[in-house]
């Protein structure tokens, strides 16, 4: 099997795209954010359940001026594009090398930021308010672009043989899904943290009020994002791994050994579990269960930098 | 929505004045396992277990890698003992490990069986009554209908029994004074206790997840040989060049399989990846002519209950060795290992203690081996997997090898002691192509006759496995239950309305997982509004009697 060049010359050319749609994306969400007013007061709705926030304002899209309007949907635009470009990238990199186009860790990665720029852009079309956090989602996603693309490069070639089954399809699909969507669980957990920080400073008298904080919606609907994200990544990582267990025990003779890659991955859903009965305790609602989302994130990070690149275990992704 | 600790009963009422020491014990018991069994303990327990597998990624385990352990240990004399001391090379096996897990396990079922003893009652039960004050729920609305009473609330309950609710209704049945039925009457509906019980088989999943692996691990083992084409093994700790095994694993009765490897293939792409590995056996009982199969990477034999799996390979250089009294050895294998899996290089020993006349004229051949061999500088190196161009390079010694001296030694190596002790001495080296041949001083030709491979083939029984999976699917049932069913609990009540004439329907609801209560809420009362005006007499709905489509949002 040989690696056809112009498809694979043609998948690096998108990824340089999408890069550039999404650093577009990012200025107009700033845009939209910097020039937005500060938008009426309208009531958020709160459950009897949700920690009692300060009482906060929650931005909608459509109390903003036109001008204003108009950054956010061409951000929204240029992250739509961004998307399919990036889809690109990885469907020209599969047809090139004729497999599934997450055989190394730099497609790995590159395919979970798409994750999380699709899960980002169908939350944002369903809920305009949300927009306001599409800075924050997109400017990560192109920090984490341009470093997979200057670190994790590796050019396109054959899977390894232990890579070549079908479980490759049903474990890698899944865990890539799952670490998109909880890339964008933590950030909205991230965001949630900074705005509670902030209204507690405005209300002590110590920061100004009109930031760009000011303008993302209220704490309870950054936490819920948060939390109906993860929901939702719970059960597709519990699978993940589960489809991870079976394969491994037709590659390498047991289902579960405690390679660190396996560890790290019990590590996160024992987090991750942990953050979804900290958001039904009294006493961890809120903040404290945040910050257990936020280190989940750090988990999944962890274990696709550190565990990939500098300890050694049966996970071999080719070409890093 | 609202009730999200799990329910606990209230604290009891403080004890009589002087209680028996029995009657303290008991109380401090109670205090203790109510404290083990909350929700916080959990959220610290899943933590202490995050925290807890740190050290295993961290830190080199015997249960992957002794020889990983071993070069810490030099590495690290010092610190190495008191970190063994402390379990942390086998953290997955080590007590404090099994103290979170367990005490973890522990409090889940003390949560959870209490709760499943509840949710049997409540399926068992109809819905509570509703709340006092319906418009204090988190959801709330009002509906006016000119339909009396009974007859709203019959369309309500229909509604949602159409939306599989399960409907009481309470109250009375008689006429107020103004003459409207149904006045007071009220009622309950709730659906999603699937959702509950989702939780219960999760949790209880896990439970049995844990069990299924102890037992596995229990009477479970596994062996691994390294076996030359030609070669065979069968399955008992004996012939294994490595094992481990279950404490309950009785070593006399492993099931009788006997696998002998005919052929190994490694293929590679262009750019020298590697594509695939399949080795030819012939498997069966001990006196069978045996079945045929190819096994490889990701595809292991499975035959009642044992696996056969194929997880490494090798080449094995053969050599001739002929002594001057012309004693021949003809081509006897020595397979050497991989030093670099991409160009296999590979290193080994080979030993011929039964060669000279007395224990001190014994030959032992130290070797590099190059599937793809380049010699530069008179220094032999690979640069290709495939067998294109076989060399070795070989270093012989004669003298006594120690095997019988008590010490352990590895096959793939010379003791190195029996070197410096002067009891090896060298005596030649070369490199030889296939068919060349390296006479030593006293006339002993050794001759580097060809090779054959070996596979890394590995033996694993574990009766635990099925059960592992079937408890994993339970779990991911049990997950999705949970967290994609909604509880919902609705509430109705009828009163009269002020302007008599018709009745105002109180709806309330309380829903607990999936979010959008709110939403779904709103449209719910929006459908029963429908129905209630396509119930209605002709007679127009008067403009200010509309029901309240918005929620009331709830003061804090
Ligand atoms: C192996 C350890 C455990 C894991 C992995 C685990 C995982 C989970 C998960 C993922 C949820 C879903 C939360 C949600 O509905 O959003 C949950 C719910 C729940 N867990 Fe656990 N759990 C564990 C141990 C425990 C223990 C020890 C307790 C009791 C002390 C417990 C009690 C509960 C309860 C009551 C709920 C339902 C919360 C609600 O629906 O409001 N769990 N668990």
């Amino acid at each position: 099997m040989t690696v056809d060049t112009t498809l694979a010359d043609l998948s690096d050319t998108l990824f340089s795209v999408s890069v550039g749609l999404y650093s577009l994306a990012v200025v107009a969400f700033c845009a939209q954010l910097a020039f937005g007013r500060r938008p009426a007061a309208t009531r958020e709705l709160v459950g009897a359940g949700a920690p009692v926030e300060p009482a906060a304002p929650a931005a909608t899209g459509a109390a903003e001026p036109p001008t204003v309007r108009r950054y956010g949907v061409a951000a929204m635009v240029f992250t739509l594009l961004g998307a399919l470009t990036h889809a690109g990238v990885l469907l020209f990199r599969g047809l090139a090398t004729d497999r599934l186009p997450w055989g190394n860790m730099y497609e790995f990665a590159t395919a979970v930021v798409l994750v999380a720029v699709v899960s980002f852009t169908v939350l944002a079309v369903r809920r305009p308010a949300l927009r306001h956090l599409g800075v924050f989602v997109l400017a990560p996603v192109v920090l984490s672009m341009v470093g997979i693309g200057l670190f994790l490069y590796a050019e396109a070639g054959p899977l390894v043989a232990s890579l070549r089954s079908s479980w490759l399809a049903v474990h890698v699909s899944t865990a890539i899904l799952g670490f998109g969507i909880f890339f964008v669980s933590g950030i909205a957990s991230v965001m949630y943290l900074l705005r509670l920080r902030h209204d507690a400073r405005v209300a002590a008298g110590t920061a100004e009020t009109g930031g760009l904080l000011d303008r993302l919606p209220a704490p309870a609907a950054i936490d819920r994002v948060a939390h109906r994200t993860a929901v939702f990544g719970f059960p597709i990582w519990t699978f993940a791994v589960i489809a991870g267990a079976i394969w491994a025990e037709s590659a390498w003779g047991r289902f579960w050994g405690w390679d660190p890659k396996e560890t790290w991955a019990f590590i996160a859903w024992v987090v991750y579990a942990a953050y979804l009965h900290a958001r039904t305790t009294a006493g961890w609602r809120g903040r404290p269960a945040a910050w257990v989302n936020v280190v989940g994130l750090g988990v999944m990070i962890f274990n696709l930098l550190y565990v990939n690149m500098v300890s050694t275990g049966l996970h071999s992704y080719a070409g890093v | 929505m609202t009730v999200t600790a799990p329910p606990r009963e209230a604290a009891a009422p403080p004890p009589p004045a002087r209680p028996s020491a029995g009657r303290r014990a008991w109380n401090l018991w109670v205090r203790w396992w109510r404290r083990l069994t909350a929700m916080r303990t959990a959220i610290i327990l899943l933590f202490l277990l995050a925290l807890a597998a740190i050290p295993g990624s961290l830190l080199p385990q015997r249960s992957l890698s002794q020889s990983n352990v071993a070069q810490y240990f030099a590495d690290h004399p010092t610190l190495a003992p008191v970190l063994d001391r402390l379990y942390l090379f086998d953290v997955f096996s080590s007590p404090w490990f099994a103290a979170v897990y367990l005490l973890l396990f522990v409090s889940l079922v003390g949560c959870v069986l209490p709760r499943a003893a509840e949710h049997y009652r409540a399926l068992r039960t109809p819905p509570p009554p509703a709340p006092r004050n319906l418009l204090r729920l988190p959801d709330s609305g009002r509906l006016d209908t000119p339909l009396d009473g009974m007859a709203a609330l019959d369309v309500v309950e229909e509604e949602l029994r159409v939306r599989r609710f399960r409907v009481v209704r309470r109250g009375t049945a008689g006429t107020d004074p103004a003459g409207s039925s149904g006045t007071g009457a009220e009622l309950s509906a709730e659906k999603g206790y699937l959702k509950e019980a989702g939780n219960l088989l999760f949790h209880l999943s896990l439970v049995g997840l844990l069990l299924a692996l102890a037992g596995g691990k229990l009477w479970g083992y596994e062996g691994s040989i390294l076996v030359v084409e030609g070669d065979g093994f069968c399955n008992s700790f004996q012939q294994y060049d490595t094992y481990s095994a279950g404490p309950l694993v009785d070593g006399e009765d492993l099931s009788p399989l006997c696998v002998d490897l005919e052929d190994f293939r490694a293929e590679y792409e262009t750019d020298l990846t590697a594509a695939s590995f399949r080795a030819d056996i012939r498997f069966g009982g001990p006196d069978e002519e045996g079945e045929a199969r190819t096994i490889g990477v990701n595809d292991p034999l499975r035959a009642d209950g044992d696996r056969v799996y194929v997880t490494g390979h090798g080449y094995a250089p053969t050599f001739t060795v002929t002594t001057p009294t012309g004693q021949t050895f003809t081509d006897v294998p020595a397979p050497f290992l991989p030093t670099n899996q991409s160009t296999m290089a590979s290193e080994g020993a080979a030993k011929f203690p039964d060669l000279g006349a007395d224990a001190d004229s014994q030959l032992a051949i130290q070797g590099f081996f190059a599937p793809t061999g380049v010699v530069r500088d008179g220094i032999l190196t690979s640069i290709d997997p495939r067998p294109l161009e076989p060399q070795v390079a070989l270093i012989a010694y004669q003298g006594y090898l120690g095997l019988d001296s008590g010490r352990p030694q590895s096959v793939y190596a010379i003791d190195q002691e029996q070197i410096d002790r002067g009891a090896l001495e060298e005596v030649g080296s070369a490199n030889l192509a296939v068919g060349e041949t390296l006479t030593l001083p006293d006339g002993t030709a050794i001759t580097f006759s060809g090779y054959s491979q070996f596979a890394a083939l590995q033996v694993s029984h574990d009766p635990g496995q099925v059960w592992v999976l079937v408890a994993a699917i339970a779990v991911l049932v049990g997950l999705l239950a949970m967290l994609l069913l909604r509880r919902e609990r609705v509430f109705a009540r009828a009163a009269p309305a002020p302007g008599g004439g018709g009745t105002v329907l109180t709806v309330g609801s309380l829903t607990r997982g999936g979010g959008e209560g709110g939403e779904r809420f709103t449209a719910l009362v929006d459908e029963l509004r429908v129905a209630l005006a396509a119930r209605a007499p002709a007679s127009p709905t008067p403009p200010s009697g509309g029901a309240h489509p918005d929620p009331e949002v709830p003061t804090p």
